[in-house]
C-alpha cells in the first residue's frame, strides 16, 4: 500500500492536537475551525476509505489497506500492524461522520476551549486506532487512550454530577480492560511462538488452546467488552455517564463507543474462541434478551428525556447481543452490524436533538413541555423522525437491523433461540411505548404559551449537522443492499470460523 | 595458596569522582560563605551529570576479586540513582534558598554520599560489600530526614528511620552470616553453586536458611518498606523535607531492588526451584507483594496529604514491582529494571510538584489542590501525567511497566497475583484520578500562580518527556533492561 491511508486517518487528530496546543487561548473561533479542520480530513479520509473498500475489495474476506507489521516493540513481540475488512470499514466510516459532526456540535463550547477540542481530538485517535489496530497491544492501547480525555471531557464540561459520573466511568471501564490484558497476556504465552497478531491468533488459538483455556479467555474478554456494550447487569456506569457528558460526547459515547464492545466481540473472541463462543451463546443471548426488556422499561419510567435516550440504548444493544449469540447466522451477524451501525446513527442524532433543546430551555424534563410542535415544528419534525427511526418503524434503518436480528437468530438453529427471539420482539412493542409516550407528551397537547414562548427554533448549524443522519437512517432503511454487501464477504468467513 | 588480587581500579572512577564532588559541594558552599545558593545546586546537578558521562566511559567489568562487578544492571541501576538524585536536586532550589539555607551545602552533599552508596551496592557481588554499601546509602539520608532541624514531624522523622534502619540493618547481618555460615562464602556466584551443591546432596534445606532467608527478606523487606515492614515510611515521608522524600521512594527503594535481586535471584535461585515450594523465597515474596498491593492502595484511598498519599502509593508500587522479582526469569528482572525506570520519572516528577506547590503554598494538603489548572496550567498538566503514569495508563510509561511486570508474572504462571495486581491497579486510579479531579474539575478557589525555578522546569520537563517517550517507544530502554538480565543466567 502506498498510501498508509489508516496512519493517516488515526494520526491527523493527533497532529491536530499538538497544532492546538500552540494556538492562543483566547482565539475560541480559530480553535474551533482548526479542530473541525482536523477533524474533517478524517472524516472525508473515511468516506474514501469505504467507498474504495466498498468497490475494490469488499468480495472477499481478507483484510485490506494493511500497514505493517513492523516491529515496535520487539521483546514482548508488539507490533504495530494496521488494517481493515468488512467490518471495521462501516464502523471508521461512522466514527469519522460522528466524530466531525460532534466538534461542528460543540462549537457552543465557551469554557476552556483548547483544552477541550484537545481532548476531542485526542479520542478520536483512540477511537479510530480501535477499530483499525490488528495487534493485540496496540489495540490495548488505543483503547485504553480513549479513557483519559473521556474522563476529563465528562468531569469539565459535564453536567451537575460530573465528577462523580467521570469517575465511575473511568473506573469501571478501566476495570472491564484489566480482564482483556490477562486474557492477552494468556493468549501471548500460550501461543507458540508467542505472538500478539490478532490475525495469526484468530487461525491458530483454537488449535492450541484447552477447553478450560477457551473458556478462561472468553470469560474474560467478554467482561471487557460488556461492561463497554453494556450488557446487562454491567450497564450501570452508561446512564450516569451519558446524562452528564455534555451533548457531543454524549454523541460519541452512543455512537462510537459502545460500538467498540460489540466490535471487539466480532474481531476477537467470537473468531478466536469459537468453542467457547458456542458455549456460551445461549446466556449470551439471554443477557441481551434481558437487556431489551430491561432497558425499554427502565426507559419507560424515566421522567428525564436524556436518560429515556440513554436507557434506549441499553436497550437496543441489547438487540446486537441477541444477535450475536445466534453466531451460525449470517442474517444475525449481519443484523448486529446493521444495529450497530443504526444505532449510532440514530441515537447520535437523538442525543444532538436533546443537547438542542437544552440549550434552550435549561432543562430535560420530559413533564415541563407539552405541545411544542406547534411554536417549533422543524424540531418536532426531527425528533418524531428519530423516535420513529428508533422504535423500528420499516422504511428506517432501525427496522431493517431489528428485522434482521430477528429472523437471524430465529433460524440461527440453536437451541432455545427461537423462544428467546419470540421473547425479544417484545422490546419492539415496549419501545414503541416509551418513544411515542415521549413525543406524545412533549410536542402534542397543550403549548405552555407563558413558560414556553421565547423557545427558538433550530439554527442552520444545528440542522446542518443532523441532517446527514437524517439522510443516512433513511437511505439505510430503504436501500440496505449497498452496506450489506460491504460486510457480506467478511460476515461470511466470520461466521465459518465460528464454526470450528 | 596466595590469591591474586585484582585492583581494577578504573571501573570505580565514577564512584569515586561523585565522592569527591560531594566533598567540593560542600567546600563550595562554605568557601562562598553559603551565598551562592542556585550555583551549588547546579554544581551538585553538574556533578551527577559528568558521573552519567564516566559511567558510560568506565563500565563492563570485574574488579576487587570478584566484589565489585560493573555490568550492565549494575549501569542501569546506577543511571536510576543518579537520575533520581539529580531530581532530587533539581527540586530542592526553592528549599535551598530558604528552609536550609544555612546548611545547603551540607545537604546536597550528603545526597551525593547517599548516591555514591547505592552506586556501590548495585556493583556489589559479595555480602561485605552489599551491606557496606547498604549502610552508606542510609546513613546519610537518616540525617537527610530530620534535616528541618526546627520541625518537630522532620525530627521524628528522621529519628524513626534512623531507629528502623539500624534494626532493619541487624536482621539483614544476621541473615547474612548466617547464610555465611552454610555457604561458607560472601561471594554470591560461588554461594549460587555451594548451594546448588548443597541441595542436590541433602535433597532438602534445613530450617537454619530457611530463618536466614527469613531474616534478609525481613532486613531488605524494611528498606524497602514491603508489608508488613512498611510501618515506618508514610511517618517518615510526610516529616523529610519532599525532595527526599522523592529520593528514598526511589533512589532508595531502588538500591533495594537491586540489593534483593543480587541476593535473590541471583545466590539464593536455587531456592526459587519449583520442588522447593511451598518454602522457598518465591511465594513468601509474591505474599508480600500481594499485601503491598492490597494495602498500599486501600491506604492511599484515605489519606488527605499529598505526600502520605504518595507513600503508600509507593508502597503499592514496590508490590508491583515484586512480581517480576518473583517470577525469576529473564523477563522478570528485565521488567523491574525497566519499571524502576519509568516510576523514577514519573514519582521524581510528582514529588517535584508537591515541592514547588509547598515551596509556594506551605500545604501539603491534598484538597489544597483544587483549581489548580486554571491558575498553574503547566504544573497541573504535569502533574495530571505523573500521576496517569503511576496508574498505568497508555500510552505513558507508567502502562509499558506495568505490562512488562504482569507479564512475566503471567509467564512464571502467577495468575493470581496479576489478576489482584491489575485489580488494584483499578483502586489506585482512583485516588490519583481524586487529585485530578481536584486541580480540573473544582471551581477555582486558590487563584496561587506557582513560580517554577529553571531548575525545577528542566525536572518536571524530564520527567514529562521520559514517561512519553518511554510510553510510546519503549524499545530501546527494554532491550538495556534485557541485556542487564543476562548476568543472571535464568531460563
Amino acid at each position: 500500500m502506498d498510501f498508509p491511508i489508516l496512519s493517516y486517518l488515526i494520526f491527523i487528530p493527533l497532529i491536530g492536537c499538538v497544532v492546538l496546543l500552540f494556538l492562543p487561548k483566547e482565539k475560541f473561533g480559530l480553535i474551533r475551525w482548526t479542530s473541525a479542520f482536523f477533524s474533517f480530513i478524517p472524516m472525508v479520509l473515511s468516506f474514501w476509505l469505504t467507498y474504495d473498500y466498498f468497490f475494490n475489495y469488499s468480495h472477499t474476506a481478507d483484510f485490506y489497506y494493511m500497514e505493517g507489521p513492523f516491529s515496535w516493540i520487539s521483546t514482548i513481540s508488539a507490533n504495530y500492524f494496521l488494517g481493515v475488512d468488512g467490518i471495521s470499514v462501516p464502523m471508521l466510516f461512522l466514527t469519522g461522520l460522528l466524530s466531525f459532526i460532534s466538534i461542528i456540535a460543540s462549537f457552543n463550547i465557551v469554557t476552556r476551549v483548547k483544552e477541550y477540542f484537545v481532548f476531542f481530538l485526542l479520542l478520536e485517535t483512540g477511537m479510530i486506532g480501535v477499530f483499525c489496530a490488528l495487534d493485540f497491544f496496540l489495540f490495548y492501547v488505543f483503547w485504553e487512550v480513549m479513557l483519559v480525555p473521556m474522563y476529563f471531557l465528562i468531569g469539565i464540561w459535564g453536567g451537575p454530577r460530573k465528577e462523580y459520573a467521570a469517575i465511575k466511568f473511568f473506573l469501571y471501564t478501566l476495570f472491564g480492560s484489566i480482564f482483556m490484558l490477562v486474557a492477552i497476556l494468556v493468549l501471548y504465552f500460550t501461543s507458540e511462538p508467542h505472538t500478539l497478531n490478532m490475525l495469526e491468533l484468530i487461525q491458530t488459538a483454537p488449535g492450541f488452546l484447552t477447553h478450560g483455556l477457551q473458556l478462561f479467555c472468553f470469560v474474560f474478554f467478554f467482561i471487557a467488552f460488556a461492561i463497554k456494550v453494556p450488557v446487562w447487569p454491567f450497564h450501570t456506569w452508561l446512564p450516569d455517564a451519558h446524562v452528564e457528558a455534555p451533548t457531543a460526547v454524549s454523541v460519541i459515547l452512543a455512537g462510537v463507543l459502545l460500538k467498540m464492545g460489540t466490535y471487539g466481540m466480532l474481531r476477537i473472541s467470537w473468531p478466536m474462541l469459537p468453542e467457547a463462543t458456542r458455549y456460551f451463546a445461549v446466556p449470551i443471548a439471554i443477557l441481551g434478551l434481558i437487556g431489551i426488556i430491561y432497558g425499554a422499561l427502565v426507559s419507560m419510567a424515566q421522567k428525564d428525556l436524556k436518560k429515556l435516550v440513554a436507557y434506549s440504548s441499553v436497550s437496543h444493544m441489547g438487540y446486537c447481543m441477541l444477535s450475536l449469540g445466534a453466531f451460525t447466522s449470517v442474517t444475525a451477524i449481519t443484523g448486529c452490524m446493521f444495529q450497530m451501525v443504526s444505532h449510532g446513527l440514530i441515537t447520535g442524532a437523538l442525543f444532538l436533538l436533546v443537547g438542542v433543546l437544552y440549550d434552550r430551555a435549561h432543562t430535560r424534563e420530559i413533564a415541563a413541555f407539552g405541545g411544542l410542535g406547534a411554536k417549533i415544528p422543524v424540531y418536532t419534525g426531527l425528533m418524531v423522525l428519530f423516535s420513529m427511526a428508533s422504535l423500528g418503524l420499516p422504511g428506517m434503518s432501525g427496522f431493517v437491523s431489528e428485522f434482521m436480528v430477528f429472523i437471524g437468530s430465529f433460524a440461527s438453529g440453536i437451541p432455545h433461540f427461537k423462544l428467546l427471539t419470540a421473547l425479544a420482539v417484545l422490546g419492539v412493542v415496549l419501545t414503541a411505548g416509551y418513544m411515542l409516550r415521549m413525543v406524545q407528551r412533549m410536542f402534542l397537547g397543550e403549548f405552555n404559551k407563558e413558560k414556553w414562548g421565547g423557545l427558538t427554533e433550530i439554527n442552520i448549524r444545528e440542522l446542518l449537522i443532523v441532517s446527514p443522519l437524517a439522510f443516512l437512517t433513511i437511505a439505510i432503511g430503504f436501500f440496505p443492499a449497498p452496506l450489506s454487501d460491504l460486510m457480506e464477504a467478511t460476515i461470511e468467513n466470520l461466521v465459518q470460523l465460528m464454526a470450528r | 595458596m596466595m590469591e591474586t588480587f585484582d585492583y581494577n581500579l578504573k571501573l570505580i572512577i565514577p564512584e569515586v569522582f561523585l565522592f569527591l564532588w560531594a566533598l567540593t559541594v560542600i567546600v563550595f558552599d562554605v568557601g562562598t560563605k553559603r551565598r551562592k545558593s542556585d550555583s551549588v545546586g547546579y554544581l551538585t546537578m553538574a556533578g551527577l551529570a559528568v558521573t552519567g558521562i564516566l559511567l558510560y566511559n568506565f563500565h563492563g567489568g570485574i574488579s576487587f576479586n570478584n566484589m565489585f562487578s560493573s555490568d550492565i544492571l549494575a549501569l542501569f541501576f546506577k543511571v536510576i540513582f543518579l537520575g533520581s538524585a539529580f531530581m532530587a536536586v533539581g527540586s530542592s532550589f526553592g528549599l535551598a534558598s530558604d528552609k536550609i539555607k544555612n546548611h545547603r551545602g551540607e545537604y546536597y552533599g550528603l545526597i551525593l554520599f547517599s548516591t555514591v552508596g547505592m552506586m556501590f551496592l548495585s556493583s556489589s557481588n559479595e555480602l561485605i560489600s552489599l551491606y557496606v554499601g547498604l549502610e552508606l546509602t542510609t546513613i546519610p539520608l537518616f540525617v537527610l530526614a530530620a534535616f528541618y532541624k526546627d520541625s518537630k514531624v522532620s525530627v521524628e522523622a528522621g529519628m524513626k528511620y534512623l531507629i528502623v534502619g539500624a534494626f532493619s540493618s541487624a536482621i539483614l547481618l544476621y541473615g547474612l552470616s548466617l547464610l555465611y555460615g552454610f555457604t561458607g562464602t560472601t561471594d554470591l556466584t560461588m554461594m549460587k553453586i555451594n548451594l546448588s551443591l548443597l541441595f542436590l546432596s541433602a535433597g532438602k534445606i534445613g530450617p537454619g536458611l530457611i530463618l536466614a532467608i527469613v531474616m534478609i527478606v525481613a532486613g531488605i523487606g524494611f528498606k524497602l518498606a514491603l508489608v508488613p515492614f512498611h510501618m515506618w515510611a508514610p511517618d517518615v515521608y510526610q516529616g523529610a523535607p519532599t525532595p527526599i522524600t522523592a529520593f528514598l521512594s526511589v533512589g532508595s527503594k531502588a538500591a533495594g531492588v537491586v540489593a534483593f535481586a543480587r541476593i535473590f535471584v541471583h545466590g539464593l535461585i536455587a531456592f526459587s526451584d519449583p520442588v522447593m515450594k511451598p518454602l522457598d523465597w518465591g511465594i513468601i515474596v509474591a505474599v508480600m507483594a500481594a499485601a503491598a498491593m492490597v494495602l498500599g492502595n486501600i491506604t492511599a484511598l484515605r489519606q488527605h496529604n499529598i505526600k502520605r498519599m504518595l507513600a503508600y502509593s509507593s508502597i503499592a508500587q514496590i508490590g508491583y514491582l515484586m512480581i517480576g522479582m518473583v517470577a525469576v526469569s529473564e523477563l522478570g528482572i528485565a521488567s523491574i529494571g525497566f519499571y524502576m525506570f519509568v516510576y523514577l520519572f514519573a514519582n521524581m516528577g510528582a514529588f517535584a510538584v508537591a515541592t514547588l506547590f509547598n515551596d509556594e503554598t506551605g500545604s501539603d494538603s491534598i484538597r489544597s489542590y483544587s483549581g489548580l489548572s486554571k491558575s498553574s496550567p503547566a504544573l497541573s498538566a504535569c502533574m495530571a501525567i505523573f500521576l496517569l503514569s503511576l496508574a498505568g495508563i497508555p500510552p505513558l510509561g507508567g502502562f509499558a511497566a506495568k505490562y512488562m511486570v504482569f507479564a512475566a508474572g503471567i509467564e512464571a504462571g502467577y495468575n493470581w497475583l496479576v489478576i489482584l495486581g491489575l485489580l488494584t491497579a483499578v483502586v489506585s486510579l482512583y485516588y490519583y484520578a481524586n487529585v485530578i479531579k481536584l486541580m480540573y474539575f473544582s471551581p477555582d478557589n486558590s487563584h496561587v500562580k506557582i513560580n517554577i525555578h529553571p531548575a525545577a522546569r528542566l525536572v518536571l520537563v524530564l520527567g514529562v518527556v521520559g514517561i512519553i517517550i518511554i510510553g510510546i517507544y519503549p524499545e530501546p530502554v527494554l532491550k538495556i533492561a534485557m541485556e542487564s538480565a543476562v548476568l543472571f543466567a535464568l531460563p
